[in-house]
């Protein structure tokens, strides 16, 4: 033991051997420890606050010198038990629970959540063709909001300043979008059973049109900073193997799955919400690394924005028509508007129930009280998330209510990859690893 | 003076919270009669003729909304997984998942597969029940390494014990948690929050607000 009390490694005694909590600076009394050690095997454990491990996710890493020999996870620090809490919430409530699973792409979680519930009622084919459209719209642009976070932080973690600024920029101008049209940035519980919340405003087209356009200037500032980068490549290239038949029995899906060369892509394989009329690419890289899963999510950004296009040129055909189901049992029954104070009720809803129909406003208030009645039986749908194949197991008793939620969340299985990509690699490749997976603690730990 | 209770004083069914206790009810969805339709013949077809202990093993087939479920003896799960990796080409578990249904006697607890296959684009459901009393099971993380975790979480939030897991311990809650949050005789509740000295008791054991 050192002699003196370092401010930045203060160190106990346990029976495992001397603890060390290092907080930052210069650790003169641990290297010192270290290097007067007999063994060079030291366990070090790696956040849950650590600012380059993506959200609260905690490594245990076992090193020899710098070779990383094991690698263990710690999660569930944001566990919040969501799926416990549906059980307790009408089906439609279920939606708002389900936004904040994985919190950089709640149009997904919503979307592929009401499809569940959609399949369980029955109503897959009689989800109006408007409301489709702006499902995909939205799951599309939120897929760039997500990337350019990854991206981004991404970046921000293998010390890559910039791109980080100009990624959050572009991020900002998609989160504009989502507040013109759902009245909220983030967790907008837009999407619900039987079609949207409330209809696109009026001259939302037009700043999807122009964001668009935006967008796809800007993405080249970030093209030119990374792609091709010499110190980028040196810190990506090589780094974080996993090749198919790792990603296969490991259950491994999204862009990990399609650096392997696989064009598996659930809008392609298995569509839902109308994929199979949108014209887009898969994109893939055959060189199972960080780098090669960077090229992808810079690559899908373009197709994100070919689709966007195309549904901006459907919904100018579908003006003015439906975003729910007709069948009144189930369509939520207020007329939502956007009003000074947010997104609420239009008053000449509230006046037409209050005011002309008892039996409306009964409808009303037992639609929302109680919520409508899904029939028994269990469905499992999977959309094409930013991070792979997110799944929704659902279970109906024939209630109001879930009998039972559960999310296959890609963060959470894709994080199992970890070991696999780091054991045998250096301390600093685990930052390059773990980030290329993009694992979003939201959603792993639900 | 009138007795208060629960959190906004609901009682009986006009409870939505959940905090006063739900009575759910019980179903079960009937075997289905061949021909399933789609592809589950073919897969139904391909598993009898590669496995010969298919009709002791298998307790029965369910086509619901497009989906097939077999549903399959514990002490057959191993084999038939293999079976279904090597032979039928599902080379992918996508995830495990639990359910609990407490008035189904000997068969509480059921866990739940759900398998894709990336080579013939399809996807199928394996659902296993364990008594409560006895909720074992065998581990398939040496068929799908990926089940690791799954399993985990569902012995974490469900209590159904994987035999052969390398490490089965709780995923999600502390270590030293009792009981098994996702489970229906699990209330709705919480534990007491100590912050700065205070103490915040759970929801469910708050005053009524009244």
């Amino acid at each position: 033991m050192s002699t003196y009390a370092d401010p930045y490694a203060s160190s106990r005694e346990t029976t495992e051997g001397t603890v060390f909590s290092v907080t930052g600076g210069d650790w003169d009394s641990l290297v010192t420890e270290i290097g007067a050690a007999k063994e060079e095997r030291v366990v070090v454990n790696m956040g849950p606050q650590h600012p380059s491990t993506h959200g609260v996710l905690r490594l245990v890493l076992e090193l020899e010198g710098e070779t990383v020999t094991e690698v263990r996870c710690g999660i569930g620090y944001l566990h919040t038990g969501i799926e416990k809490n549906t059980e307790y919430r009408s089906w439609t409530q279920g939606v708002t629970f389900v936004t904040r699973m994985d919190y950089l792409a709640p149009l997904f979680n919503e979307t592929a959540y009401c499809l569940g519930v959609e399949k369980l009622l029955g109503i897959t084919n009689d989800v109006p063709e408007r409301a489709n459209v702006i499902r995909v719209m939205m799951m599309e642009l939120n897929r760039i909001s997500s990337h350019m976070v990854a991206l981004g932080t991404g970046a921000l973690e293998l010390g890559a300043l910039s791109p980080m600024i100009f990624c959050f920029r572009e991020r900002e101008k998609v989160l504009d979008v989502f507040e013109m049209i759902s009245g909220l940035r983030m967790n907008m519980a837009y999407v619900r059973p039987g079609g949207v919340a409330v209809d696109l405003p009026a001259n939302a087209i037009a700043k999807v049109r122009e964001t668009v356009k935006d967008l796809r200037k800007s993405f080249k500032d970030n093209e030119k900073l990374l792609v091709g980068n010499t110190i980028w490549m040196k810190r990506t290239a090589g780094i974080g193997f996993l090749d198919l038949a790792g990603c296969t029995t490991l259950g491994i899906t999204g862009p990990v799955l399609r650096s392997t060369g696989m064009p598996w892509d659930l809008r392609k394989m298995q569509p839902y919400s109308g994929y199979e009329n949108y014209n887009f690419d898969v994109v893939t890289t055959d060189t199972c690394d960080v780098y090669g899963r960077f090229l992808i999510r810079v690559n899908e950004l373009e197709q994100s924005l070919r689709i966007i296009e195309q549904c901006a040129d459907k919904l100018e055909k579908l003006e003015g028509a439906p975003v729910m189901v007709a069948d009144k049992k189930i369509a939520w029954p207020s007329q939502l508007a956007l009003g000074g104070d947010g997104l609420g009720n239009s008053l000449e809803h509230i006046r037409q129930i209050m005011g002309t129909s008892m039996e409306s406003l009964i409808h009303h208030f037992k639609l929302v009280t109680e919520g409508f009645r899904v029939p028994a039986g269990q469905s499992y749908t999977a959309v094409e998330s930013p991070r792979g194949e997110l799944g929704v197991h659902l279970i109906s008793d024939g209630g109001t209510r879930p009998y039972r939620v559960h999310f296959r969340e890609p963060s959470f299985n894709n994080l199992q990859a970890t070991s696999a990509m780091c054991e045998g690699s250096q301390v600093a490749d685990i930052i390059g690893a773990v980030a290329s997976i993009d694992p979003v603690m939201g959603g792993v730990d639900r | 003076m009138s007795e208060q209770s629960g959190m906004f004083g609901a009682t009986g069914s006009g409870d939505t919270s959940g905090y006063g206790g739900l009575v759910r009810s019980v179903f079960s969805l009937g075997s289905a009669e061949r021909p399933f339709g789609s592809y589950f013949d073919q897969v139904a077809d391909d598993l009898e003729r590669a496995y010969p202990d298919f009709a002791d093993a298998i307790e029965r087939v369910v086509v619901d909304r497009g989906e097939l479920t077999l549903h399959i003896k514990r002490v057959r799960l191993m084999e038939v997984a293999l079976i279904l990796r090597d032979k039928l080409l599902f080379e992918m578990c996508v995830g495990v998942s639990g359910a609990h249904y407490p008035a189904d006697e000997n068969r509480e607890l059921h866990a739940v597969y759900h398998l894709l296959s990336m080579t013939k684009n399809q996807r199928i459901r394996l659902e296993v029940s364990v008594p409560d009393s006895d909720p074992h099971l065998a581990s398939l993380v040496e068929v799908w390494a990926g089940c690791n975790w799954n399993e985990r979480e569902t012995f974490d939030m469900f209590g159904i014990i994987f035999d052969g897991h390398p490490g089965l311990t709780r995923i999600l809650m502390p270590d030293d948690w009792r009981g098994h949050p996702q489970r229906k005789d699990y209330a709705l509740g919480g534990i007491s929050v100590e912050y700065k000295g205070a103490e915040t008791p759970p929801p469910n054991e708050r005053r009524s607000y009244r």
